[in-house]
């Protein structure tokens, strides 16, 4: 190979047509006079449902089929629980539209089916349902007390799942601790707000009796095996198509919404092409969120600072339902430690039924609640023992010669081993220092103050474990036409660029342009063996995958080449196209290959006519296709990984804070990231700093606000604050590579990385800033202005 | 599941009332009957096909819908289709040229990797073109353009390399 794709700074592909408006989204692709869906949602946190009648809105103009829970069929069930766990009893989920009773503000009652979306909300409001509301409590630490209301009276408490975890011997550890640093912490609800919202829209086919999905979901394999079973359909009849998506960041992997059940039951009843576009209102109501969690954690250490234990007990606000078991609660509790050694861990959680919208994963799915945790308490730790925060960070991190360092005992979402596989964890957070100068950040500081200016210095160091299993796949064909290389996973992206990094695997392998190897994705008629798009896992499992799959057509190709130009396969190099006899002019395209590994030889073009000028790509007797033999360069392969390999990295950041406006500004933001051997550093890049972004807006901002009775009062753009460009601070971001050893590539997944330590560095560095003042701790996030101005005023 | 009945007859169209429009769309004039109230992203997206301009929060705060009305940028969700009747319209399939060559707007976009999802880019390079193309002076400093870029939400790319594109598209357009 000329140049190595991998590693490179490719532009990505999918750019052009994206960029011309040509991108094809579920709400873009033209349907033949489409029906379109609307629902008539709950008003209440928690209600019976005495009455609905939908009479005036099935004899409104217009309109095609109205949908209640008696009118839904198979449907009319509790929809699946995607992982079950024993810490659940009698988990909790959804039915497609409420029967009897109504558990949250936005759940679905009643569907409407009408000739435009505007008909289909006019006869929504012509619903009548007759509500007898139900007393609610919604904050978590007041849900589990006796005598609170209850979200489900199957389930006491409220408790939704209740788990312990312990790894070492903390209960003979702690009485050796010489300091206890006992904190409380909590993170507030966010949501993942992906531009698109959800969307989906079906059709199906009477003649071919096949149903089409386009869901922009992020788990269309499974969709697809959801619908066919639930509908009773054979799997080949059913279609599941996630063309291009507007983000998900976690929000798009549940299944079922009720949507993705209703809208394809609605196509095949009414022989017309449905589709259901989520609204911006409906996002925030009907659509999952994360993040709330309680933490009280206690750190057992030595007077050096030494963490020697650690406990932590945490609440988990799971919504209303539980339909994504506890992997949120979960990926915290085994998050906890961060990079340190501590050897001696107890940690229990107590997921929490709220009538809320229901939690999922959102973009870092737990680790921001535990980096918060941890990070706050190192910080609370280090000032206790009067050392320095980066000091006593730097005598608990685990050290380049302990990896792998196995937390036994705990258990990862994927149910596998706790392994941090690699790092160098001393070096990123001497990187971050020297970056922003920390040794010399506290005399900038007191000059600051001496102006009148509170500068604080905010750090949070994170770990991540990424690149869950079970499985994906890779398959790759060479078109015996075009020589243009096929590659198919059961992913689907939502902006990742998978066909640029996927393509500049297969690219250095094959000896191709990255812009010849075309990757078809989300779409179950193209390859439908594999899970989702989500944990970070893709450019880990799939990229693996691909990896070995292009190995293998690589010998294919080496190997038919060798025969066709009459050499050894030792002297046949793959570049630029072709296959060459090192040091020589000779080559055969790879379109000249292909052709002639299939037997059938249509003279299609001129590959076709080259083929036949080379001698035959196999050297065998009898038939065209020896025994055993596939025509073509074509070859699946999986990969399937022990355990989750581990990222981390620290940020740091220099902030101000005004103490009148109660306002902060961020000065200079670092983050150093390590995600092992990086195949794309500008796709990696972005994705680090769009995680920050969200954490910048988790750490500040973004607050799902319910008042009392449950009503959301932030359910829009408006009052619900995202960050614009204008409150996203300039980040460098610096990178290590220490490749993983668990993968061929040594690669470590990314996708949520940047999110995690953002809350702690905030919170940190607005602590530090104005301690001067003694304004005290900052331990919950989003820390608004109001927040800061009640520190100050308490002080 | 039951499935649809033979004969099934299905309405196709509202009782809405209806108003002729004609408006200017990417420099061709365009003539419709449509529903009253629909908005004009929906006449964009669903009566003409032209799917580019998204719609993200249908009451004007993400820009994702944002299009050129009589040069300005607009949001096409706050607006009717009635009301842009006789006005002039641009939108982001007119920036390429024929052939498919991006405007360097779009072109910088993919040097700089402004984009991820790709859902807000063509609302925000609406908002971006009618910046250049408004004749006023442009801060291209970067809190300059983070401000003119704050019409606009991105939830993917933390902004930073969006910024750095439309200061790139600067280089090679005369703006302002």
């Amino acid at each position: 190979m000329s140049t190595r794709a991998f590693g490179s700074r490719i532009k990505r592909t999918v750019d052009p047509a994206l960029l011309r408006g040509e991108g094809a989204f579920v709400d873009d692709i033209p349907l033949a006079n489409p029906l379109h869906a609307a629902f008539v949602r709950s008003p209440y946190a928690r209600a019976k449902i005495a009455s609905i009648d939908v009479s005036a809105a099935r004899a409104h103009p217009g309109v095609v089929a109205v949908y209640t829970g008696e009118d839904i069929g198979v449907l009319d069930r509790e929809m699946p629980l995607l992982i079950p766990h024993p810490s659940m009893t009698d988990a909790r989920t959804q039915r497609p539209l409420a029967k009897d009773d109504v558990y949250y503000v936005g759940q679905t009652v009643v569907m409407v089916v009408a000739v435009d979306r505007y008909t289909a909300e006019d006869a929504v409001a012509l619903v009548e349902v007759d509500y007898d509301p139900l007393p609610v409590e919604v904050d978590i630490e007041a849900a589990v007390k006796p005598g609170a209301p209850l979200v489900h009276a199957t389930h006491p408490g409220n408790v939704a799942a209740y788990f312990v975890q312990v790894s070492g011997k903390p209960d003979e550890t702690i009485p050796q601790a010489e300091h206890v640093t006992k904190i409380k912490v909590k993170v507030e609800r966010s949501t993942a707000a992906p531009m698109e919202c959800r969307a989906v829209a079906a059709q199906f086919d009477a003649v071919t009796g096949e149903l089409t999905v386009w869901d922009g979901t992020q788990a269309p394999i499974s969709v697809r095996g959801g619908l066919a079973s639930i509908f009773g359909l054979d799997e080949d009849k059913v279609r599941v198509i996630a063309p291009n998506v507007g983000g998900g960041f976690g929000q798009k992997v549940l299944l079922f919404y009720p949507d993705e059940l209703l809208v394809p039951m609605a196509a095949m009843q009414l022989g017309r092409p449905v589709k259901y576009i989520e609204d911006r209102r409906e996002n925030f109501i009907g659509s999952s969120q994360e993040r709330t969690q309680v933490h009280e954690i206690e750190l057992y250490a030595k007077k050096t600072g030494e963490v020697i234990a650690l406990r932590d007990s945490f609440l988990h606000d799971t919504g209303a339902f539980i339909p994504y078991g506890i992997a949120v609660a979960q990926v915290a509790s085994t998050s906890i430690a961060g990079p340190y050694r501590i050897p001696n861990i107890w940690v229990e959680f107590t997921a929490v039924y709220t009538p809320t919208v229901p939690v999922t994963p959102y973009r870092g799915c737990g680790r921001p609640q535990s980096c918060f945790a941890i990070e706050r308490a190192m910080d609370q730790l280090a000032e206790e023992l009067g050392l320095d925060r980066l000091e006593v960070r730097r005598r608990n991190l685990i050290r380049d010669d302990q990896f792998p360092w196995t937390r036994e005992g705990l258990l990862f979402a994927d149910g596998l081993r706790v392994s941090l596989d690699s790092g160098q964890y001393a070096k990123a957070l001497e990187m971050v220092s020297d970056r922003l100068d920390i040794p010399g950040f506290t005399a900038h500081q007191g000059k600051a103050l001496s102006e009148g200016r509170y500068l604080g210095l905010g750090l949070g160091f994170y770990v991540e474990g990424t690149g869950l299993g079970p499985y994906e796949g890779g398959h790759i064909k060479v078109h015996p036409i075009t020589g243009k290389v096929y590659v198919n996973t059961g992913l689907t992206a939502q902006g990742q660029g998978h066909e640029t990094v996927f393509g500049q695997i297969v690219a250095d392998q094959l000896g191709v342009a990255v812009e010849d190897v075309i990757l078809v994705e989300g779409d179950t008629r193209a390859f439908d063996w594999g899970v989702a798009t989500f944990a970070s896992r893709a450019a880990v499992v799939s990229g693996n995958a691909i990896y070995k799959t292009a190995l293998i057509v690589r010998k294919q190709i080496i190997h038919a080449a060798a025969n066709m130009l009459e050499a050894s396969e030792d002297d046949i190099e793959l570049r630029d196209g072709a296959a060459w006899i090192r040091g020589t002019d000779r080559h055969a395209p790879l379109a000249a290959i292909a052709t002639a590994t299939n037997p059938l030889r249509y003279a299609f073009n001129d590959a076709a006519k080259a083929a036949t000028q080379f001698a035959p790509a196999s050297r065998h007797d009898g038939p065209p296709l020896d025994e055993g033999q596939h025509p073509g360069l074509e070859a699946t392969d999986y990969y399937s990984p022990a355990c989750a390999t581990w990222a981390y990295g620290v940020h740091a950041a220099i902030l101000e804070v005004d103490p009148d406006l109660c306002s902060v500004k961020i000065h200079k933001y670092v983050c150093i990231h390590d995600c092992g051997n990086m195949i794309n550093p500008t796709i990696v890049e972005g994705q680090v700093m769009g995680g920050i972004a969200q954490g910048i807006g988790g750490a500040m901002y973004e607050r799902i606000e319910y008042d009392p009775e449950g009503n959301p009062l932030n359910a829009n753009f408006v009052d619900f604050l995202i960050p614009y460009a204008t409150e996203v601070p300039n980040v460098e971001v610096l990178h290590l590579e220490t490749p993983s050893p668990l993968n061929p590539l040594g690669v470590k997944g990314v996708g949520e990385a940047g999110c995690i330590a953002v809350g702690a560095v905030i919170a940190s560095g607005i602590e530090d800033a104005l301690a001067p003042l003694g304004a005290g701790k900052f331990r919950q996030t989003p820390i608004t202005p109001s927040m800061i101005h009640a520190a100050l005023v308490a002080h | 599941m039951p499935r649809a009945r033979p004969g099934t007859s299905v309405p196709s169209v509202s009782s809405d009332p209806r108003a002729r429009v004609s408006i200017t769309i990417n420099g061709e004039l365009v003539e419709r009957e449509v529903s009253i109230r629909m908005l004009l992203s929906d006449f964009l997206r669903h009566e003409l096909r032209l799917t580019g301009t998204h719609v993200g929060c249908e009451h004007g705060v993400c820009g994702a819908c944002t299009v050129l009305i009589d040069g300005k940028a607009g949001r096409s969700c706050l607006t009717l289709a009635v009301q842009a009747s006789g006005h002039e319209v641009r939108t982001i399939e007119s920036l390429a040229a024929e052939d498919g060559t991006l405007h360097p707007i779009q072109a910088a976009f993919q040097d700089c990797h402004a984009l991820q999802c790709g859902y807000c880019t063509p609302g925000m390079i609406m908002n971006i073109v009618g910046m250049f193309e408004s004749g006023e002076p442009l801060d291209l400093s970067d809190e300059g353009i983070r401000l003119a870029l704050s019409g606009n939400l991105c939830r993917c790319t933390g902004y930073q390399n969006i910024v750095a594109a439309v200061r790139k598209a600067a280089e090679s357009l005369p703006a302002g």
